[in-house]
């Protein structure tokens, strides 16, 4: 803060604002201030709902039902836990969701990598063909194709199963293009010295490209992941007993139960929640450089 | 992770995005010996066919297979899930006579029109809020983000608890403030607005982070030129931020606009597209046909509008962006 202006002359000008760089510096200081400002707000705005289902989920049922607006709880317990617990297969669901979404991830993550491998690294005929016909799958939304699909999951045998989630949830256009992108960059004298050497496609890619794509599986198998465990629409129509639903639907079916008693739903939801939350603020610091990085502008 | 029937998920988005890209032409290759190119090309089509079967195959068996029945089923007079008898265009023409497809394609039209420039303004705004000099960055990015952690059925129960009529948060908060209380669950624009506001709230965030990675690439030396020249932060904005981001627009456009037809958890679980069919939207009312009132042919048939009106818009869209490009 050196002033080029000083003595009387610098208090005048502080007084009528006269000096410039005084005038930005202070002007630049107030939108600090304000913009912070903003920031406080919009983000108390977006957590809000969030702390409200905690304050819910741990309030007892009588300081619920009083119906007092009261934005702290005065006392928290784990009633509304206890009786969710006591009431629903809940561990069931949660092993379910964690099961069906380990192995969709699974599937998926090897199925991408090598239908990335041989589009970025390969040359074949019909390649733009297969991988335009491929991206355009993600253009379908579930619900166009619900129907058959059901019918088709029926006729293989599959409904009533995990793997009438599963398989359909597994094919994934996503995870091929992020796969090729990646795989793309991989240096190419590197595979080639490796054919050289006398190694086939299998072997360069499982010594080679899998080793260097650490950070690509990761993300791949995260993604999967989250969206797997999230998934709703087509397990409400593939899974139909009580004891292999995910919690998405168990969320739902126990909320049927509970009407508009929100204490043990917010209790559940916060089950359902929390460890993608917790994975996705782990995760998050890779995901913001992924996009950034992938060309995704 | 089948990004198609994603709703909120972020990977689906990304491959949409991506999909210009896809059109693109192919990597450049190494010019080869044309003798061994020959034999090469033929060792490794083969090899790229073994390599590529497993997903291929589950895309042919789970989403081409169903898509094309799906379209033979439409043609149908189905009775519960025994087989259908052919009618032609018959479900097709019901369509036009029913009240409900009529205000379903309304709604989703309506939503899409209301979420699509409110999330990406908001998300555009909040990039550049974060953008800034900003003390504790990261911390108000993970919060701000947070929400696309989070399931589409806990997200519509939380609108759920908050829109509560007798028991809400939002119509104590606005009665405490001496404001009149809102009837969000029987009231129907009020019901509307409310599945909008809790999709903003889960939406915004993705916006912003597209937005950011878009911002990254913006170097510092071109504000620090229009701040010389005399540009103002609103300025600043408009003239630099707003056309640099222009691919993360075209992108989060597309995006916004195939989520928000494909929209499905939050109004199935929040309002079941009530009340009086103020929310129904087509993706609901196929839900609906197919598996409550159990006429296949005729869900098939809204499936099969659904998915023509996503590729007419994405593909006016895509006309639009490519044409702006050229001329610019």
């Amino acid at each position: 803060m050196t002033d080029i202006i000083t003595g009387p002359d610098a208090a005048m000008a502080r007084r009528t604002g006269a000096d410039p760089a005084r005038r930005r510096r202070r002007r630049e200081r107030g939108g600090r201030a304000l913009r912070v400002t903003a920031a406080v707000v919009i983000s108390v705005v977006l957590v809000f709902p969030l702390y409200w289902m905690v304050v819910v989920a741990f309030r007892s049922r009588a300081d619920l039902l009083a119906g007092v607006l009261r934005l702290w709880p005065r006392a928290l317990t784990l009633e509304n836990f206890r009786q969710v617990f006591a009431s629903f297969p809940v561990a069931t669901w949660f092993g379910n969701s964690v099961a069906i979404s380990l192995v969709v991830a699974a599937i998926t993550v090897t199925v991408s990598m090598l239908a990335g491998y041989a589009f970025a690294q390969l040359r074949f005929r019909g390649a733009g063909v297969l991988f335009l016909v491929s991206l355009a799958t993600l253009m379908i939304p579930v619900q166009v194709i619900m129907v058959t699909l059901f019918k088709l999951v029926t006729t293989f045998g599959l409904y009533g199963s995990y793997w009438a989630v599963i398989l359909p949830t597994s094919a994934s256009a996503f995870g091929v293009f992020l796969a090729r992108q990646f795989i793309l960059a991989i240096p190419r004298d590197l595979i080639e010295a490796a054919r050289i050497d006398g190694a086939g496609h299998l072997r360069v890619f499982a010594r080679i490209v899998l080793p260097l794509s650490r950070p690509l599986l990761a993300v791949l198998f995260f993604m999967s992941v989250l969206q797997t465990w999230n998934d709703f629409a087509w397990p409400l129509i593939a899974l139909k007993q009580n004891q292999l639903f995910t919690l998405p639907i168990g969320l739902l079916y126990l909320q049927g139960q509970f009407g508009s008693d929100y204490g043990g739903t917010m209790a559940f939801a916060l089950l359902n929640v929390t460890p993608m939350v917790v994975l996705f603020l782990i995760f998050q610091r890779y995901f913001v450089q992924g996009f950034a990085r992938s060309g995704i502008r | 992770m089948t990004t198609r029937r994603e709703i909120g998920g972020v990977s689906a988005d990304v491959s949409l995005a991506a999909w210009s890209d896809a059109a693109g032409p192919p990597p450049a290759r190494p010019p080869a010996d044309p003798r061994r190119k020959r034999a090469g090309f033929a060792g490794e089509s083969a090899t790229a066919y073994a390599f590529l079967a497993p997903n291929m195959l589950l895309l042919l068996v789970f989403v081409l297979l169903p898509l094309g029945w799906a379209l033979v089923v439409s043609l149908q007079q189905t009775n519960g899930f025994g087989a259908g008898t052919f009618v032609g265009l018959a479900n097709y023409g019901h369509l036009f006579g029913d009240p409900l497809f009529w205000r379903s394609t309304l709604n989703t039209v309506l939503f899409t029109i209301i979420v699509t420039p409110l999330s990406m303004a908001l998300g555009l705004g909040v990039a550049v809020l974060l953008n800034s000099v900003l003390p504790a960055r990261g911390l108000f990015r993970s919060i701000l983000i947070t929400p696309m952690a989070i399931s589409g059925v806990a997200t519509a129960l939380l609108g759920l608890l908050l829109f509560d009529e007798n028991n809400g948060v939002l119509d104590k908060l606005l009665m405490a403030v001496g404001l009149p209380a809102v009837s969000w669950q029987s009231g129907t624009t009020a019901a509307f607005a409310s599945v909008v506001l809790v999709t903003l709230w889960w939406r915004v965030g993705f916006n912003m982070l597209i937005y950011l990675a878009g911002m990254q690439s913006i170097g510092p030396e071109l504000y620090e030129a229009a701040r010389l020249d005399g540009a103002g932060a609103w300025q600043r904005i408009r003239y630099v931020t707003v056309p640099l981001v222009g691919p993360s627009s075209f992108f989060l456009l597309i995006l916004n606009v195939i989520y928000s037809f494909q929209v499905f958890d939050i109004i199935f679980v929040m309002t079941g597209g009530g009340p009086q069919n103020a929310t129904s939207v087509l993706v609901t009312y196929a839900y609906d046909q197919g598996f409550v009132t159990r006429d296949q042919g005729y869900a098939a048939a809204i499936g099969m509008v659904l998915l023509v009106l996503m590729l007419i818009f994405t593909a006016v869209q895509w006309r639009v962006s490519r044409n702006r490009d050229l001329v610019e």
